[in-house]
């Protein structure tokens, strides 16, 4: 890298010339931000304030430029240099827009200005411009783990936009759960019959595709790696691993019923005339179109029942607590299969909510045309024997019925076979003998087998789904490069499962190419920065390979950590982690930002000018401030701001260096965490509030009162309550004083 | 952006709402050239009005932030606003598509620093907020609007209200000359991500949206709680001002009606019992929500929080499709008539105010998008058709959730890759 050149720049436009004394600002950045170059403009976001700053970059060499005007998130066009390093000194939204236009409060207006120019000289000048992490690997093929619809379709379609793919199936045959099917709900108008499941054209097809190859009877051994150089160990059943590197897999080992066995008081494992859906499919195949018979004795169904949420939605606690989605439509096709037949079948379904949404409604008014029951109520028991009787109250009539039928149905619902629950041994090492989840079925086995610090298997939402939790982002998982889709994901009909699928081949070829550019993956997508580390000062604490939201760090031979940049999402959590300060991003670390908390002008403890450092995450807390000053909401003049990765990035030495330099007050700002997280990256602002629930003791050995901390969670929309936050703490300072530690 | 250059590896979005910013995002930054158009002034589209997401309870414009910086760091996303495609020529991997766009009188010069709108003293409509209150005719559409960049309503052009609005601007960002312009963009394959709009309340006579103040829809009740709303946040009846404590939700308004809507918009019932979260936010223990519904449709893990809510007694279910509503004149009531079929029993039910959960409709008609696009009954592209290099995303394919529409357009987007990788012929 070539010396650092800073240029700063401060704009006079939006009212900045008329509030503040915008040569001491240059001045300022001169002397004390050691600006090379630095100038002032009327109205630096126009074509002649970039063309100036642009001729600075090309004639004087200026690599380090610091922008002097409004937010960072504005005017992104205007100030999009290449290949300089890029710092915003907030004056417009950070200091003009919230604080009163008076003459009394002129100087401290002015000396908050004077400090964003002094933050922004100095957090350019630690920067660097990010080139890309060296150790990307470049293979795009993609892996996927899984031959059931969901499978097949992401094979096919990661092939049809012109990439390789190995489709690793467990059992002899592609095709899954749809694969057994007799038809599938219909996704077309007039939405009124079932139609065709396509597996056996699916399945011709892959066999026909020279891009994909195909491992039956196979699973997954082993998976190590990162996006761009996954190796994968596939082992066929009958002995024999062969080894295979791939760019980025797709997960989609799908579902099993739940357990029909564990409904006794509804007739399951108790008559062979009570089925589960699967079942009744493989009765439909069998029958093929014509009457369908009854497993005990073969006799010709005329009437049948269909229960509805059999095990599911279940507040006892024994069964499965949610509902799985397909099953209201699977039954609705079920009882099509009878009354196609035969219109004279009896066809009931009890139910309690019927769940048909989009154009499922279409399919349930033809199932009333060809006069299936629709019964609300809810069962009770199922009592076997010749005729089946089906007890159950009547929620219409409020009151106790039965209902006769020669063959009963239960919608059981889905469990994910999302292999082995890494979170239940608390996140510990992956060890042989750890303790494997309970979810659904029993025990699990590990689908992908990865060998990372963190655990073999995707992590899981709830109820041993391998969700996101981003409903604005639904594919990022926490292991990247790895998108899961289908019903290992969530409850789900074949319908979504093929959408699903597809936009999972997209995440997969993306976090391969990507990774081939040696970007970063969602959400810092682009980000060519990646975590250096200072090998001779680790610790081998380990608390970066534990913190990792992402699993991302491994250990090596030697016990040091061992980063895997491609997997990494750039939060920069280790960086907080690190008690020992050896972990950072070119263009964030724990220069860029401890200097800045240095740089400010801390004045003297009679000067009765506090000073309020506020640690914003920079996708929540700091857009807030920004709005609260759009809407002219004020905040105190003694505030430093500094935007943040995620609080989860926040190193702690931040926090003494602040207070040992004489600040009165901290403030961290993150997104809510636990159960509802709202935060990017999983357990940044988690991890932040847990260390911070440490820094009380801290304080003491300083003498200082433990209210000059606060960590609180601010949400995007708190553009009144994140000012008042800064305002609470600036009255804090009032009441007990300012810190003694001042020089 | 004044002038676009397209190319048949370019792929064309068309909406700029969660959708279509997913499809035009995922993408690009799988290296595809992608111009993403947007009728409206800003991106963000119907999320950018919710006040929370369920089952979270989370803020859409936390996720829209993400997507706006994303957005921002990509060279290869180019984004076209208050244009509209006109029409759609060509075939899979050579589309001529013309696109028109409207004037917005302010140009890239402008810093959003709102001097323009304190000199206009005109006022509109404000959409955004379902013209629940009015605006400034010069104006930026909401704090988070991207480009953040005014607009001046065509209303004032030619007015003295342009001329003070022209006159405050110190950068020579307005520029009142500026005229609707054609344009023509080569593409390779189209994304169409137009999106929903709610169903017209005052179709459904019965509920008197068109005749009682208090009866209002489930998007203008968001509208409330956004304390820069057109309430100031406070859930407050039309009538009056009052307090709006005890709420009626009516369920299926204008879904599952083969008068109206004849597909259920999936969404209602998450909505309303979210919203009636809303309510206990304003008023604690004091709350009182009723939600009259045919089925509660709160699917997979969104079970969990419809057991949630029921469990919260100060919200109460009614198995019922309302009859119809009436209006106390004295009190600004609204009274709900119906049978609550669980056991048969009449009501003639009191509440403050009344939400219609209104259904989901193609805010575009798919019908009118090109020959040889598929589309159903109700206006929906029928994606699973065969429609060239055109493909649905979102809620223009059919009612879907925040989650699901993404789904649908990271979907959307892979189809749109596979069209742009043969043109050029690119194998990996």
């Amino acid at each position: 890298m070539a010396d650092i050149k800073i240029g700063a720049y401060v704009c006079k436009g939006c009212g900045l010339g008329e509030r503040l004394d915008i040569a001491q600002l240059v001045t300022v950045a001169k002397r004390e931000g050691k600006a090379q170059v630095a100038r002032e403009h009327d109205f630096l976001c126009n074509g002649a304030g970039v063309a100036m700053i642009r001729e600075d970059i090309e004639k004087e060499g200026i690599n380090h430029v610091v922008i002097a005007a409004c937010s960072r998130r504005a005017k992104t066009d205007a100030f999009g240099f290449d290949n300089v390093a890029i710092s915003r000194a907030n004056l417009r939204e950070g200091v003009i827009w919230v604080q009163p236009d008076t003459e009394q409060t002129k100087e401290i207006t002015q000396e908050m200005a004077a400090d964003y120019v002094r933050m922004g000289c100095a957090e350019a000048g630690r920067m660097q411009v990010a080139v890309t992490n060296p150790a990307h690997g470049s293979n795009k093929r993609i892996l996927v783990v899984g031959g059931g619809i969901s499978g097949m379709t992401s094979a096919v379609e990661a092939a049809k936009a012109g990439y390789e793919v190995l489709l690793v199936e467990k059992s002899g045959v592609l095709g899954g759960w749809v694969g057994r099917l007799y038809r599938r709900m219909p996704s077309h108008e007039p939405y009124s019959d079932p139609m065709e499941t396509g597996v056996p054209e699916l399945a011709k097809a892959i066999e026909s595709n020279k891009r994909i190859k195909v491992y039956l009877n196979s699973v997954i051994s082993r998976t190590s790696g990162a996006p761009g150089q996954f190796s994968v160990d596939i082992s066929k059943e009958s002995g024999g691993t062969t080894t295979e590197n791939v760019g980025a897999v797709i997960m989609a080992s799908g579902f099993e019923p739940y357990d029909l066995n564990k409904l006794p008081e509804l007739g399951g494992g108790k008559s062979p005339d009570v089925v589960d859906q699967a079942g009744l499919e493989a009765l439909a195949r069998t029958a093929s179109g014509g009457a369908i018979k009854r497993p005990s004795d073969g006799k010709e169904v005329k009437s049948v029942a269909f229960v509805q949420c059999a095990g599911q939605r279940d507040d006892s606690g024994k069964h499965l607590a949610y509902c799985s989605g397909h099953c209201c439509n699977t039954s609705i096709k079920q009882a099509m299969y009878f009354k196609d037949a035969n219109p004279g079948v009896d066809t009931v379904v009890i139910y309690t909510d019927l769940r048909t949404p989009g154009n499922g409604e279409d399919f349930y008014r033809s199932a009333q045309r060809k006069g299936v029951i629709f019964t609300k109520g809810k069962v009770s028991e199922v009592v076997p024997g010749t005729d089946l009787q089906v007890k159950f109250k009547d929620l219409i009539l409020n009151e106790d019925a039965v209902a006769k039928a020669d063959l009963v149905v239960l919608a059981t619902g889905m469990v994910a076979n999302s292999g082995v629950d890494i979170d239940a041994a608390g996140g510990a090492p992956n060890v042989e003998g750890q303790p494997e989840a309970a979810a659904g079925n029993g025990k699990q086995v590990s689908v992908l087998n990865l060998t990372y610090r963190q655990g073999k298997d995707l992590p899981l939402l709830k109820h041993g789904f391998n969700d996101s939790h981003f409903i604005c982002f639904p594919y990022e998982t926490r292991r990247t490069g790895i998108y899961s889709c289908g019903p290992v994901r969530r409850p789900m009909d074949a319908q979504q499962a093929i959408e699903d699928a597809t936009g999972a081949a997209l995440k997969a070829i993306q976090a391969a190419e990507n990774a081939a550019l040696g970007r970063a993956a969602h959400p810092r997508s682009g980000d060519l920065s990646y975590p250096a580390f200072r090998r001779e000062g680790c610790t081998q604490c380990k608390r970066c390979t534990v913190e990792c939201p992402f699993g991302a760090i491994d250990e090596d031979e030697q016990r040091y950590p061992q980063f895997n940049e491609s997997r990494c999402r750039r939060c920069g959590t280790c960086m907080g982690a690190c008690p020992v300060r050896v972990i950072s991003f070119e263009n964030y670390s724990v220069d860029t930002v401890g200097y800045q908390i240095k740089a400010v002008d801390v004045p003297d403890q009679f000067s009765e000018k506090p000073r309020i450092l506020v640690l914003a995450c920079e996708n929540d807390a700091y857009p807030a401030l920004d709005m609260a000053a759009m809407n002219k909401i004020q905040y105190s003049a003694f505030a430093r701001v500094v935007p943040v990765r995620c609080l989860g990035s926040v190193n702690t030495i931040w926090i003494n260096d602040a207070l040992t330099a004489g600040y009165d007050g901290v403030i961290l700002m993150g997104c809510q965490k636990g159960e509802n997280y709202q935060c990017h990256f999983v357990k940044g602002s988690e991890m932040a509030h847990y260390r911070m629930s440490k820094i009380d003791d801290t304080l003491k050995g300083m003498s200082l009162e433990v209210e000059r901390v606060r960590t609180c969670e601010v949400a995007i929309t708190d553009i009144q309550r994140a000012p008042s936050i800064i305002n609470e703490m600036a009255e804090t300072i009032q009441k007990i004083g300012l810190s003694p530690m001042k020089f | 952006m004044a002038d676009a250059v397209a190319t048949n590896e370019t792929i064309l979005v068309v909406g700029g709402g969660i959708s279509g910013m997913t499809a035009a995002l995922e993408a690009a930054e799988c290296g595809k050239d992608v111009v993403l158009v947007e009728k409206n002034p800003s991106l963000g589209g119907r999320v950018s009005q919710l006040y929370k997401y369920f089952p979270k309870l989370c803020h859409p414009t936390c996720g829209m932030e993400i997507n706006l910086r994303r957005i921002k760091a990509n060279k290869r996303l180019r984004v076209l606003t208050l244009a509209q495609v006109e029409k759609v020529e060509g075939s899979p991997g050579d589309y001529a598509v013309t696109i028109k766009v409207s004037p917005r009188y302010v140009n890239e010069n402008c810093t959003a620093c709102g001097a323009c709108a304190e000199a206009v003293s005109a006022e509109i409509d404000n959409s955004y907020n379902y013209n629940l209150n009015k605006m400034k005719a010069a104006y930026l559409p909401f704090t988070m609007a991207y480009p953040q960049r005014y607009v001046l309503d065509p209303s004032i052009i030619g007015t003295p209200e342009a001329d003070k609005a022209k006159a405050a601007c110190k950068y020579g960002a307005i520029d009142l000359g500026m005229q609707e312009r054609s344009l023509t963009l080569k593409v390779g394959a189209i994304v169409w991500a137009t999106g929903w709009r709610p169903y017209d309340a005052a179709k459904i006579q019965p509920y008197g949206y068109d005749r009682f103040d208090n009866v209002i829809t489930s998007v203008e009740f968001e509208r409330m709680m956004d304390p820069f709303g057109p309430t100031a946040g406070r859930l407050v009846r039309p009538s009056d001002g009052k307090e709006a404590k005890n709420v009626a939700f009516i369920q299926c308004a204008g879904s599952r009606d083969r008068n109206h809507l004849k597909h259920c918009s999936r969404i209602c019932c998450m909505a309303s019992l979210k919203q009636s979260t809303y309510v206990n936010e304003k008023f604690g223990d004091q709350a009182q929500s009723t939600i009259y519904y045919i089925d509660i449709r709160a699917i997979d893990r969104l079970e969990d929080f419809y057991q949630k809510v029921r469990a919260n007694p100060t919200v109460k279910f009614v198995k019922s499709k309302v009859a119809n509503v009436t209006e106390d004149r004295a009190t600004g009531d609204v009274i709900l008539h119906g049978v609550d079929t669980e056991g048969y029993h009449r009501y003639d039910n009191r509440h403050d105010l009344c939400v219609l959960a209104v259904g989901m409709e193609p805010s575009v008609d798919a019908h009118s998008i090109a020959a040889g696009v598929h589309a159903d009954v109700s206006g929906f592209i029928d994606a699973g058709m065969a429609n060239g290099a055109i493909f649905g995303a979102g809620c223009a394919t059919n009612a879907l959730d925040v989650n699901r529409a993404v789904q649908s357009a990271t979907a959307a987007s892979l189809r749109a890759i596979q069209v742009i990788n043969k043109v050029s012929g690119a194998e990996v």
